[in-house]
C-alpha cells in the first residue's frame, strides 16, 4: 500500500500575507520634527499606505518590542513593510535606529529608508552600507514615496512568484513520487 | 467683489510668492497634498510650522543672549528650523538659516545675532504672506467658490 503524501509534510503554507490585497504597506515612519511628522504621515497615506509616525527612535524601539522591555510575545504579528526614519534625530539617530533594527531576527528583513536634509555623501555611503534600503533627500516628495512604494510592491511580487514557482516544483516533485509508487 | 476676481486676485498673489522667492515649489508639494478629504492640509501644517517656528526662534534668542554662548545648543535649533522651513517650502527662512549654521560653524556670535534678526524678518514676511493667502482663500470659500489649481507655466 502506497504511503499517502499527507498535505502536512508538504509544507504548502498559505502564508502570503506579506503581500495582503489590497497593496496595503504598513509604515513605520520616525522623526522628531512636528511638521515633517505631519507631511510625511499625508504623503504616505496618500500614496496608500497604512501610518503609524513616532517621534523618536526610542518610541520605535518601544512600537516594535525591541527596547528589551518586552519579551518578543505580541510582536510576531505586528506587520511592518517599510520603515522611514530621519537621520538626525536628538538621542538616537536614525542611523542607529537601523542598526538595532538590522541587529533582530524579527525585523532585519524589513526595509529601512533614511531621510536627510543634508546631502554628505559619506553618511549616504554608510547608510547603505549597513543595509539601508534606500536614502531620501528632504524635503521628501510625492514622487519619492511612490518610486519607494512601486519598488517594494515589484520586490514583494517576485517574492510571490518564486513561492509560487516553488510550489510548482514541490507539486511535480509529488506527482512524481507517487507515479513511481504506481498509485 | 466677484468670485472670479477673487479667484485671479489669489492666483496672482501666490504667483507673486514664487516669484520673490518666498515660497518654492515645496509648497506645491503641500497643496497637491490637499485634497476634499483633507481641504485643509496646507494650513494645518502651516499652523504647526508656525507654532514650531515661534519656540524655536525664542530659544535662539535665549541662547544666543547667555554670557557664554553654547554653540551645540543653537546649532541644532537652526537645523531644525532649516529643516521645518524647507519642507513647506519657505525658501528664504531656509537660506537664511543655511547662513546662519555657517557662522554657528565658526562659532561667530556677532555673526550669528546677525543672522537671528535675518531669519526672523523672512520668517514674519512670510507669516505674514501665508496668512494673507489663507485669507485670501477663505473669502473664496465663503462666496461658494473653489479656490484654483496652481498653474505652474511661469
Amino acid at each position: 500500500m502506497a504511503d499517502v503524501m499527507r498535505p502536512e509534510k508538504l509544507d504548502m503554507s498559505n502564508d502570503t500575507s506579506s503581500l495582503g490585497s489590497p497593496e496595503l504597506l504598513h509604515v513605520l515612519a520616525v522623526d522628531d520634527s512636528i511638521v515633517d511628522r505631519k507631511f510625511i504621515e499625508r504623503l504616505l497615506r496618500v500614496s496608500s499606505c497604512k501610518v503609524t509616525v513616532v517621534d523618536s527612535a526610542t518610541r520605535a524601539l518601544q512600537y516594535l518590542g525591541l527596547d528589551g522591555n518586552h519579551s518578543s510575545v505580541g510582536f510576531e504579528d505586528l506587520k511592518i513593510n517599510l520603515i522611514m526614519t530621519d537621520y538626525s534625530m536628538p538621542g538616537m539617530t536614525g542611523y542607529e535606529l537601523m542598526k538595532k533594527i538590522k541587529e533582530s531576527s524579527a525585523f532585519r528583513e524589513i526595509p529601512v529608508v533614511i531621510m536627510s536634509s543634508e546631502n554628505i555623501l559619506p553618511r549616504i555611503d554608510r547608510c547603505l552600507e549597513e543595509g539601508a534600503e534606500d536614502f531620501l533627500l528632504k524635503p521628501v516628495k510625492l514622487a519619492d514615496v511612490k518610486r519607494l512604494r512601486d519598488s517594494l510592491l515589484k520586490a514583494d511580487e517576485m517574492a510571490f512568484k518564486n513561492i509560487m514557482h516553488k510550489r510548482e516544483l514541490q507539486a511535480n516533485d509529488i506527482y512524481s513520487q507517487l507515479k513511481r509508487a504506481k498509485i | 467683489m466677484e468670485l472670479v476676481q477673487m479667484q485671479k486676485s489669489l492666483q496672482d498673489y501666490t504667483k507673486s510668492l514664487f516669484l520673490d522667492g518666498v515660497l518654492d515649489s515645496q509648497f506645491l508639494q503641500l497643496q497637491q497634498l490637499q485634497d476634499e478629504s483633507n481641504p485643509d492640509f496646507v494650513s494645518q501644517v502651516v499652523t504647526l510650522f508656525f507654532q514650531d517656528s515661534d519656540r524655536i526662534l525664542n530659544d535662539l534668542s535665549l541662547s544666543l543672549d547667555q554670557q557664554v554662548v553654547d554653540f551645540k545648543k543653537v546649532d541644532p535649533h537652526v537645523h531644525q528650523l532649516k529643516g521645518s522651513s524647507s519642507s513647506i517650502g519657505a525658501q528664504r527662512v531656509k537660506n537664511a538659516c543655511v547662513v546662519f549654521r555657517s557662522f554657528c560653524e565658526q562659532q561667530n556670535v556677532e555673526g550669528c545675532h546677525r543672522c537671528l534678526q535675518q531669519v526672523k524678518q523672512e520668517y514674519y514676511l512670510v507669516k505674514n504672506r501665508l496668512e494673507t493667502l489663507f485669507k485670501l482663500e477663505q473669502q473664496i470659500v465663503a462666496s461658494g467658490g473653489m479656490i484654483p489649481a496652481m498653474e505652474l507655466g511661469f
